[in-house]
């Protein structure tokens, strides 16, 4: 808000900024946005009189009407084309170190699929986490919000587990030194089994033992995966947190990813939590933001691979994949499934079926799209073929 | 065009099933006999072969519609069932409709308020949300299967049960029941055209009852032709074979129900009639065996012959044969234009194109004809206006044909120098993998090409081929020269900057010219510049005495415009802490003013392939595509004549090091050595520090292999500070016209370490990669580091290492492409159909908009400034003068 003041202020005492801004405001809804700021700081800083500057921004006009994009370009094909060809030119070795050296991350090919498939969870889920004022420049109290955040179920601070065949019961052995790093006590440790509700439980030494009420086998095998799985602190889904120092401010990367659950965390900064799980994204954030996270993810992937993508071809298959307010996935069962025609859906997978249901619908195929132009060998509609207008000649001698 | 020719034009297809009436109707003939032929080879009536069915045999007329072979499009015939069957493929829907209607009136189950409610909605969606119906109609059946008792009747309900493929039961209290297809199609018979709408059937073209067949169509003879053998067996069509068994089934049937037969073997017959109609739609439904062919290769039927990739739809509705096309091998040449392709004479000979004589061109016609199909510039064929064609192969006398011709024949002639043809590689990936040329007839057999056009094709010249496909109308010659041209697809639409441009030897050629160093003589100057097609004046020398000499720099900027400027840092930057500019003592800041290159020299940043906002870029982006295809042909034949008259080469000598250098990176090598045995000493020490998130032996891994990678560059370093500043490789390394320091670092000075999924080798025996390493040996050498250099030459056990590695990335690339491959057929699947519309917004085929503006400032990317959509300094700067920025 103060900023805005000083701005008008500073225009008001400037009669260049005053100038350009007048010979600016007849292009507002013509030019985009940034071209107008890019406009805008470099006509302030030349030396130029009014005439340069009128002229200046007129060709930029010109210039950007000419950059246009023609009526019935096939926008869909080439964004296909554009991110599908480097494809074939990206590694596929699915790891790689991006930031956290400790952290393994899919990229490359292998990312690129399960982001065009929509997957409900990554292959590995990751979040960066941002902390608030208080706890961003301590490493003591950084490491606090992270022992909030990281899961510990008693496999992690468990030394060994143990059935005792003569009692029937578990021994598990935990080992002090990994709880009192991750702050966990004893008792807490027991009060948790206990609401757990197998059996008796009871601390002796380092020990916990439990007598479960049950003795069948099969049982026990079950139950002591439940044990080892018993969550003691943290959030669900989260395995593992790093505490990096990035600039002067700590930030956690995480193993697993769970936003619903981590915006809750007190000490964190909810305006800077990142996920790489783009169907939570949907679900807590909403559509728009899921799909800037596939644009995001996307030209990341390709980047990261040195792929030089123009940006809108990326946005136009996030567009095309959230445009209906939920994740469609680029395939079978999302975007190529719901086409209206049946021709182009047979044409593409699972034809036998698409047919037969559309016989029973008595569905009718309008011959809109490519494929379906293509089968009965008419021209597509697309580029010169969308023109629809003929010149009728006069016939010959009359 | 005008409206007079415009072919008719299908404007929808409606799909449906097809009543016992229609099939009657339309059928020619009713099949009874399973036979096909008799001895002599004739079609038995009303046999699968009649020849009422169509024919299939060249002259022989149908005798139905009394036409021939390719005119004839084939009857279709009929089967009446002695009972009937349901269809496989709606078998589901049967079950799922069934469960829905009351077993005695036919109405859905539904209450009287909820069926009101579900025919509001589904009128609402038929007129908003077609798409929407299917999923309702779902939805009304899953309901209605809930209810016990009949709204209408008031009868109780029975569950039914649904075994694949086409079983279904009644859940009686006493027992299940067995439905038959005759009951099925009753009750199916008894619902309402307004309740099978409401069940997402469409009652004028699919009545539920339809689905339970009680005629079976038999296609056409031309559906399921028979072939003959040379040794005159014939062989029968899967579908014939199929037909047949269902006709012997329908007979045997059909005898035993007139014979009175127990009910036991009437439903067996009845079942295996099941069967085979079902095998005959579909031989791989679940739950059934396939049905085989007597060799047991299971029958490819009716729906195999649609699926998958060798299916109808993927191989011959979406991809089609074409006439007018050849393939052959390619190889280079860079003596003709980007816009040319080489043609060899043979192909010249056989590609034709239509041209209809007028008053201009008759002369030139008649020449054509005279000269006939086996001299080049000759003609194939006569069409007169009466659309007889005439063969030029035969007459004698091709003279007076030529005589004879008037304006309005059309003459199909060769394709001579000019012509535009389209030129394609596989796989075509993107747009620019087919291309508009315009054809050179060359002698010899290959097609060739400019290199510059190598980029976008991929291609290369190890035995690749390519297709050439020729337009034939005038709109579609007139579509691939305005738009498929070459010069037209310099600028990459995926990027927004040149994908052609200089690749490998014209990146060493610019460079060398247009060094420093690099004088020329009157002559030399002279013969580059004639080679490069320059027929302007010699400008001024550099050098007057003692003898007049001229720089490459020179020479390079007559292809210049005069009025181009340009600022640039070549590939060859060193990337020293401070710039010199002009001043860099490498020559790497490329300065162009007035059209004159002032400093610095050309390598792949300024005229490379793929670089974008490079001297090529700026060339097309503020000339037009015209300048972009001169420079290349023009400036970059100069830059090859140079590397032909200099030449440049590599040996094995080169790649030899200084004494002194081998110590070093011995020395450093041995270093790292230690440093590994010291680090797998600390760790069996167990004083190894563990690293967030990672194991002990993990820790491990990483440290050793941050030392020996850190060991590797070191060599390289001190290798590329030993060699001499004119090695060959060292040049084309920098430059970047082929290879990079790592390789000649892998040649030089060491290989490096070796790895199979990102690790160091660790595969091989217990605890050891080789017999040669003690079990638990955690060495460099143990575990696939290669200590010698290519030159030095490998030692057994480093190149079995080596080997590993590269059959990884063998086996990486391979699967790489079939996944990758998917992704974009994918990719393309789903968005083909997206298109700019007039009002600037991006839709799909229904309507539906996707963007409001394409890519949010409506700017194609192809015509973008590497994506920004003006570029403002360039403006600025043709608006207010050079160097103001």
């Amino acid at each position: 808000m103060a900023d805005k003041k000083a701005k008008t202020k500073a225009e008001k005492e400037d009669p260049k900024l005053t100038l350009i801004n007048n010979l600016l405001s007849g292009y507002v809804d013509k030019l985009p946005e940034s071209l107008i700021t890019e406009l805008r700081e470099k006509l302030y800083k030349l030396e130029l009189n009014e005439e340069q500057m009128r002229k200046i921004v007129e060709e930029v006009n010109k210039a950007y009407i000419r950059a246009l994009v023609e009526p019935g370009e096939a926008a869909g094909t080439v964004a296909a084309q554009s991110v599908g060809e480097p494809g074939t030119q990206m590694t596929l070795r699915t790891f790689h170190y991006a930031g956290v050296r400790e952290l393994n991350v899919t990229l490359g090919l292998p990312r690129l699929i399960e982001i065009v498939d929509a997957r409900r969870t990554p292959s590995t889920p990751t979040m960066t986490i941002r902390l608030d004022d208080e706890h961003k420049y301590s490493l003591e109290k950084a490491k606090e919000v992270a022992s909030r955040i990281e899961r510990i179920a008693i496999e992690n601070i468990a030394k060994s587990i143990e059935y005792d065949m003569v009692n029937s019961s578990f021994i598990i052995e935990i080992d002090e030194e990994i709880a009192q790093d991750k702050g966990i006590e004893l008792e807490y440790v027991a009060r948790a089994l206990e609401r757990l509700k197998v059996g008796n439980v009871e601390i002796e030494g380092n020990n916990i033992i439990i007598t479960p009420t049950t003795t069948s086998p099969d049982k026990i095998k079950r139950l002591r995966e439940r044990i080892l799985d018993l969550r003691l602190k943290g959030i669900k889904g989260i395995k593992r947190v790093l505490v990096q120092k990035e600039g002067d401010e700590y930030v956690l990367h995480t193993d697993g990813s769970n936003l619903s659950a981590v915006l809750q965390v007190k000490g964190i900064d909810p305006h800077k939590v990142y996920t790489n799980n783009i169907s939570e994204i949907a679900e807590v954030l909403g559509i728009e933001a899921a799909r800037s996270a596939i644009i995001k993810e996307a030209f990341q992937v390709l980047d990261q691979q040195g792929l030089d993508v123009d940006m809108r071809h990326v946005i136009l298959i996030a567009d095309l994949m959230t445009c209906t307010g939920k994740i469609r996935q680029i395939g079978r069962h999302g975007v190529s499934g719901e086409k209206s025609s049946v021709l182009a859906r047979a044409a593409f997978e699972v034809t036998v079926k698409h047919l037969l249901d559309a016989a029973s619908h008595g569905e009718e195929d309008a011959l809109e799209g490519v494929t379906e132009n293509v089968i009965v060998g008419q021209s597509i509609p697309l580029g010169t073929g969308v023109v629809e207008l003929f010149m009728r000649f006069p016939k010959e001698g009359a | 065009m005008s409206v007079n020719d415009i072919a008719k034009s299908i404007k929808s297809i409606r799909f449906g099933l097809l009543s016992p009436e229609e099939i009657r109707k339309m059928s020619v003939v009713n099949i009874i006999t399973a036979d096909t032929y008799d001895e002599d080879g004739v079609p038995i009536d009303a046999g699968l072969m009649d020849r009422r069915l169509g024919t299939i045999e060249p002259g022989q007329k149908c005798q139905t519609c009394g036409n021939r072979v390719g005119q004839c499009p084939g009857h279709f015939g009929h089967i009446e069932l002695a009972r009937p069957v349901v269809h496989p493929g709606f078998a589901k829907t049967v079950y799922l409709t069934l469960r829905a209607i009351c077993w005695n009136c036919g109405r859905i189950l539904l209450k009287k308020e909820d069926y009101d409610k579900y025919v509001q909605l589904m009128e609402k969606y038929r007129r908003r949300w077609p798409q929407l119906r299917h999923k309702l109609a779902e939805k009304i059946m899953k309901r209605a299967s809930k209810l016990q008792e009949c709204p209408y009747c008031g009868r109780e309900q029975f569950k039914i049960k649904f075994e694949k493929p086409t079983t279904y039961y009644e859940e009686h209290p006493e027992g299940n029941v067995k439905l038959a297809p005759s009951e099925i199609r009753a009750r199916l018979e008894r619902i309402t055209d307004a309740d099978a709408a409401l069940l997402g059937l469409d009652p004028q073209m699919a009545r539920p009852e339809w689905m339970v067949l009680t005629v079976l169509p038999v296609p056409p003879s031309s559906v399921r032709p028979s072939i003959t053998l040379e040794s005159g067996v014939r062989s029968e069509d899967d579908l014939t074979h199929k037909l047949v068994d269902i006709i012997r089934i329908n007979e045997r049937l059909k005898e035993n129900i007139d014979a009175g037969a127990p009910q036991l073997i009437i439903e067996d017959l009845w079942e295996l009639l099941q069967y085979h109609v079902t095998t005959y739609f579909d031989n791989e439904t679940s739950g059934i065996p396939p049905a085989r062919h007597r060799s047991g290769r299971p029958l490819r039927t009716l729906a195999q012959r649609l699926k998958g990739k060798e299916g109808r739809f993927r191989s011959n509705l979406s991809g089609k044969r074409v006439d007018f096309s050849a393939r052959t091998v390619i190889s280079p040449d860079p003596l003709i234009s980007m816009n040319e392709v080489g043609v060899p004479i043979e192909v010249a000979k056989l590609l034709t194109i239509p041209e209809r004589i007028n008053k201009f061109n008759i002369d030139e016609m008649k020449k054509l004809i005279e000269n006939g199909p086996d001299n080049h510039p000759g003609a194939n064929y006569i069409i007169r206006p009466d659309g007889r064609r005439i063969d030029l192969r035969f007459p004698k006398d091709r003279k007076t044909i030529a005589d004879s011709v008037e304006v309005g024949y059309i003459v199909e002639r060769h394709i001579k120098d000019g012509d535009v043809v389209l030129f394609n590689r596989q796989p075509s990936l993107h747009r620019m993998s087919i291309m508009a040329h315009r054809v050179r007839v060359l002698p010899y057999k290959t097609f060739r090409l400019n290199l510059c056009v190598c980029p976008p094709y991929n291609a290369d010249f190890d035995g690749d081929e390519m297709n050439l496909h020729v337009p034939q109308s005038e709109e579609a010659r007139a579509e691939a020269l305005v738009l498929m041209l070459v010069q037209e697809q310099i600028l990459s639409p995926r990027y927004g900057g040149p994908i052609m441009g200089a690749i490998q030897d014209y990146i060493s050629g610019a460079y060398m010219l247009t060094k420093k160093t690099t004088l020329l003589t009157r002559e030399e100057a002279s013969q580059l510049l004639i080679s490069a097609g320059y027929d302007g004046e010699l400008p001024p020398p550099a050098i007057k005495e003692p003898e007049e000499m001229w720089t490459g720099k020179q020479l390079v900027s007559l292809f210049f415009p005069r009025d181009f400027n340009y600022t640039l840092k070549a590939n060859i930057c060193q990337k020293c802490g401070q710039c010199k500019k002009e001043e860099c003592p490498h020559d790497a800041y490329v300065v162009i003013r007035n059209g004159v290159l002032i400093s610095g020299v050309l390598d792949k940043k300024s005229i490379g392939a793929g670089q974008p906002e490079s001297v090529l870029h700026r060339l097309v982006k503020d000339y037009g595509t015209d300048m972009g295809r001169i420079f290349i042909d023009k400036a970059f034949k100069l830059f090859l004549s140079y590397i032909d008259s200099r030449g440049l080469t590599i040996g094995l000598d080169e790649e030899e090091l200084p004494k002194e250098a081998k110590e070093k990176i011995r020395m450093v090598v041995e270093e790292a050595e230690q440093k590994t045995a010291k680090l797998i000493q600390i760790y069996n020490e167990g004083l190894l520090e563990r690293l967030p998130g990672r194991t002990l032996e993990e820790t491990l891994e990483t440290k050793i292999m941050q030392e020996l990678e850190e060991a590797r560059e070191k060599a390289g370093e001190i290798a590329s500070q030993y060699l001499k500043e004119t090695n060959s490789a060292l040049l084309m390394a920098r430059t970047g016209a082929r290879g990079s320091l790592m390789n000649l670092a892998h040649m030089v000075a060491c290989v490096g370490q070796q790895s199979v999924r990102g690790e160091r080798i660790n595969r091989g025996y217990q605890n050891r990669t080789l017999p040669h390493f003690k079990p638990g040996d955690l060495g460099a050498r143990a575990h696939g580091f290669v200590y010698s250099s290519y030159k030095d030459r490998l030692n057994p056990i480093e190149f079995f290492f080596h080997a590993m590695g590269g059959r990884e990335g063998l086996v990486d690339t391979a699967v790489r492409t079939s996944q990758s491959g998917y992704m974009q057929r994918r990719l393309i699947n789903a968005l083909q159909d997206i298109r700019v519309e007039y009002d600037g917004t991006v839709r799909a085929t229904d309507g539906s908009i996707i963007q409001f503006k394409y890519g949010e400032d409506g700017v194609d990317p192809a015509k973008s400034d590497h994506g920004k959509a003006v570029n403002v300094d360039k403006i600025i700067e043709k608006v207010v003068g050079a160097g103001v920025i």
